[in-house]
């Protein structure tokens, strides 16, 4: 579903506000500056104050999700400086829309209702538990971290695409362009990538490491997105579990993704 | 020796003037794709590896065919193969050379290449092919030239080089298995997580490079003033014959399994392939070209008064080399990202660009190649020897 | 020994002593000026203390040693919080940090990476402030 131009501006806008005003009564990231260079409240931003898990996920609530919305698509493009390209075979996306029919292949029968046909849900990187694009990964570029997080080091990259081949969701797309002229407004706060690697969704670590939520899961305005330590048994991602039946993609695979649909 | 590549005939001069144009063609297209990115060529999103890799997973399997010649004639004694082994080394050394070409150009971001030796990964099964690569390149070309070099001054080889060859046979067979477990341990392509891909690999490899040694034979004998000896080529058709047989047996194989047991993401890449999907249907017509060509060649192949007459024998063996270029090249990687794990087809072409560099490390492999069997000519000519009785495993 | 040969190899040598010398006499008595860096900007001249992250002897030598080490920390380990041998602390940051204060980065980075044709490649990802308006 592409917003009008109209809409994405709009919605581009609000969600920019929406993340730097926070950070803007952070000292970390304070634009006054400091009697000397070298900030001595840091101390107190770090990792003591990084958000902090055994294992992320989301859950992603089909009932509340809309259709025709794409907040979280802008919110995340925007804020990591997705390019966007104008054409599917240069395409780079972290987070996109799609019919229930391909997410969970074989689920969706001749006599499912239109409810279920009518659904387009947000695919992402599922930050597996046995991640196959790690295992092959002959760098180390693309790496997992202790908390689960399925991280990518741009600089190690050597743009040899087996991540890709590797995915079993598609969730990997690749700078077959330098991306730098197709990126509508820069963020100056987040770099962009060079062309030659492979990039994906990163559930927002650069935003967990200053105690915020990823910025698809506050972009959401139906608060669809529910983000968490899915190892802790008193998380609100822990709860919802229990209580709604959830689905996740591919799961026969063995790659333990993160992602939980709940229906 | 070397200094015998650079005596030759005109047509050998203008042979090599080809090679260097063509290269030189390639190159000013890779500084563009260097400059824009691996945007030009026909890979996309849902398609990620493309020409440069499907000639790679070929190459791989004619650089493992020299051990077809070795295996006979270091393990069993087999004679009529002793006045060639070089030949299938040197080939060998020209095909790796290629397949380390194309995965260089393949690369996103070539100037970090060395991030794979200086980050190594042993869980990555590229890593593990970059070293049974460079180091079966090594061992190709130290036994090709140590042995050359020892027929040329008529004195045995060291004794060192008999392990090293002995190595090259098991070596051999793990590049080949190395590059299709990059393909067969991926659990989202349906079309690649078999257990016989590495079979395959192995059957196709041993059909398409002893053909590829054939046509080579055959040419020397026309144009290089060296015969290989009746015994010998008929040995190489004969396994080629028979590993023809058994490469299309696989397939065969592959199909029951997939359309018996009805397993749709199995079956759609097959029909992609053979009949098109949803009107998806760029491959097709090359895939039948390649069926044809294979089961065409298994005849000339078989019945022997045809694989003794030259014209049908050099025919067979360039059906062949052409039937398994279209199916372990773009008609093994295309069809496991078609369609995609969100069910998209998106079709792949190659570009021009694509093609010219191609071209271009084509050339550059048939370079290496051409110089290595000039000198070999140039040495056997100079022996002036009855080199059928010559015993190199002294 | 044939004369000709001689000549030739002669030639060889002195044609082989010119260029192998060549990086040491050409230029010499052309001032090459290092360059003048602009080490004033806004953001530094409200500081008290002109102070970078480390002392600039060791700044000039060791910069990218540091920034390559910060990189693979912040980016693979996740410690993003360098403490200086004085005890300062900063976040690992090119962007975040040490372009906040080298707002000038044409004045300032590029000067000596042009001088000395250093082609660092951060710069493809990583945004200079000033080229991009929030």
């Amino acid at each position: 579903m592409t917003p009008s131009r109209r809409d994405f501006i709009k919605t581009a806008a609000a969600t920019v506000l929406t993340l730097i005003l926070p950070g803007n009564f952070n000292p970390v990231r304070a634009k006054t500056k400091p009697p000397v260079a070298g900030n001595a409240t840091f101390s107190k931003n770090n990792i003591a104050h990084t958000l902090a898990a055994k294992r992320w996920a989301m859950a992603v609530d089909l009932t509340k999700c809309t259709a025709d919305c794409t907040d979280c698509i802008v919110a995340c493009h925007t804020l990591h400086n997705v390019p966007n390209f104008g054409n599917p075979k240069d395409e780079i996306k972290w987070i996109w829309q799609e019919p229930f029919s391909v997410v969970f292949p074989g689920e969706q029968h001749a006599y499912s209702g239109e409810r279920l046909r009518k659904l387009a849900l947000p695919v992402f990187c599922n930050h597996c538990e046995n991640p196959p694009c790690v295992r092959v990964c002959p760098t180390g570029a693309t790496f997992q971290r202790a908390d689960g997080i399925v991280m990518m080091d741009y600089h190690r990259c050597i743009g040899c695409r087996l991540c890709m081949a590797a995915c079993p969701y598609g969730a990997r797309s690749m700078n077959y362009r330098n991306p730098r002229p197709f990126i509508d407004r820069i963020n100056p706060d987040f770099p962009t990538r060079a062309k030659g690697v492979v990039e994906k969704c990163n559930f927002c670590e650069e935003r967990l490491a200053k105690e915020l939520l990823p910025a698809c899961v506050e972009a959401c305005r139906q608060k669809a997105l529910t983000f968490g330590d899915v190892e802790d048994t008193r998380s609100e991602i822990r709860l919802l579990l229990e209580k709604r039946f959830s689905l996740r993609r591919r799961a026969h695979l063995g790659t333990g993704p993160q992602i939980y649909y709940l229906l | 020796m070397l200094e015998k590549a650079l005596k030759g005939k005109h047509r050998y001069w203008i042979w090599i003037a080809v090679l260097f144009i063509v290269i030189t063609v390639g190159f000013s297209f890779y500084l563009r794709q260097l400059d824009y990115g691996l945007g030009v060529t026909g890979m996309s999103r849902d398609v990620s590896w493309g020409l440069y890799i499907a000639q790679f997973t070929f190459l791989v399997g004619i650089a493992a065919s020299a051990v077809m010649l070795v295996l006979p004639y270091y393990l069993h004694d087999y004679k009529a193969f002793g006045k060639i082994t070089v030949l299938g080394e040197f080939l060998a050394v020209a095909a790796v050379f290629m397949c380390i070409l194309f995965v260089f150009v393949d690369l996103g971001q070539p100037s970090r290449v060395m991030n794979v030796l200086l980050h190594p990964r042993p869980t990555s099964i590229l890593f593990w092919d970059m070293v049974v690569l460079i180091g079966y390149l090594l061992i190709n070309i130290v036994t090709g030239w140590i042995i050359l070099s020892c027929t040329r001054k008529e004195i045995p080889p060291p004794g060192w080089v008999k392990p090293l060859i002995y190595l090259s046979i098991p070596w051999a067979i793990s590049i080949h298995t190395v590059t299709a477990f990059i393909y067969a341990g991926l659990p989202g392509r349906s079309f690649w997580l078999t257990a016989i891909m590495a079979p395959r690999f192995l059957a196709s490899a041993f059909a398409s490079g002893p053909a590829l040694l054939i046509v080579v034979c055959l040419l020397l004998r026309r144009w290089g003033n060296f015969d290989a000896g009746e015994k010998a080529i008929q040995a190489l058709a004969k396994i080629v014959a028979y590993a023809l047989a058994v490469s299309i047996f696989f397939v065969l194989v592959e199909l029951f399994t997939v359309f018996y047991s009805g397993l749709p993401e199995h079956e759609a890449p097959f029909f992609y392939l053979f009949a098109g999907l949803h009107g998806h249907n760029n491959l097709v017509a090359w895939m039948w070209a390649s069926t044809i060509l294979a089961f065409g060649a298994l005849i000339p192949l078989i019945v022997p008064p045809l694989r003794r007459k030259t014209g049908w024998l050099a025919l067979a063996c360039v059906a062949v080399f052409v039937a398994f270029w279209i199916e372990k090249g773009l008609g093994l990687v295309i069809p496991g990202f078609i369609p995609s794990p969100l069910e998209t087809i998106t079709e792949y072409s190659p570009t021009g660009t694509e093609i010219a560099i191609t071209l271009g490390v084509w050339s550059a492999g048939l370079l290496i190649l051409t110089l290595l069997y000039q000198i070999f000519i140039a040495v056997r000519s100079d022996l002036h020897v009855a080199g059928d009785t010559l015993d190199m495993k002294r | 020994m044939k004369y000709q040969k001689w000549s030739l190899i002669i030639l060889g040598i002195v044609i082989f002593i010119i260029g192998a010398t060549f990086p040491l006499w050409y230029g010499k008595g052309k001032a090459s000026v290092p360059p003048a860096l602009e080490l004033s900007t806004p953001e530094i001249d409200q500081l008290a203390e002109r102070k970078c992250v480390e002392d600039t002897a060791f700044m000039r030598a060791n910069h990218m040693k540091l920034l390559k080490a910060w990189r693979d920390e912040a980016v693979r380990e996740g410690k993003r919080v360098y403490t200086a041998k004085d005890g300062r602390t900063f976040e690992k940051s090119l962007t975040g940090n040490c372009l906040v204060c080298h707002s000038n980065k044409e004045n300032f980075c590029d000067r000596c990476h042009d001088y000395v044709d250093a082609k660092p490649t951060c710069f493809d990802c990583h945004v200079v402030p000033g080229e991009v308006k929030k």
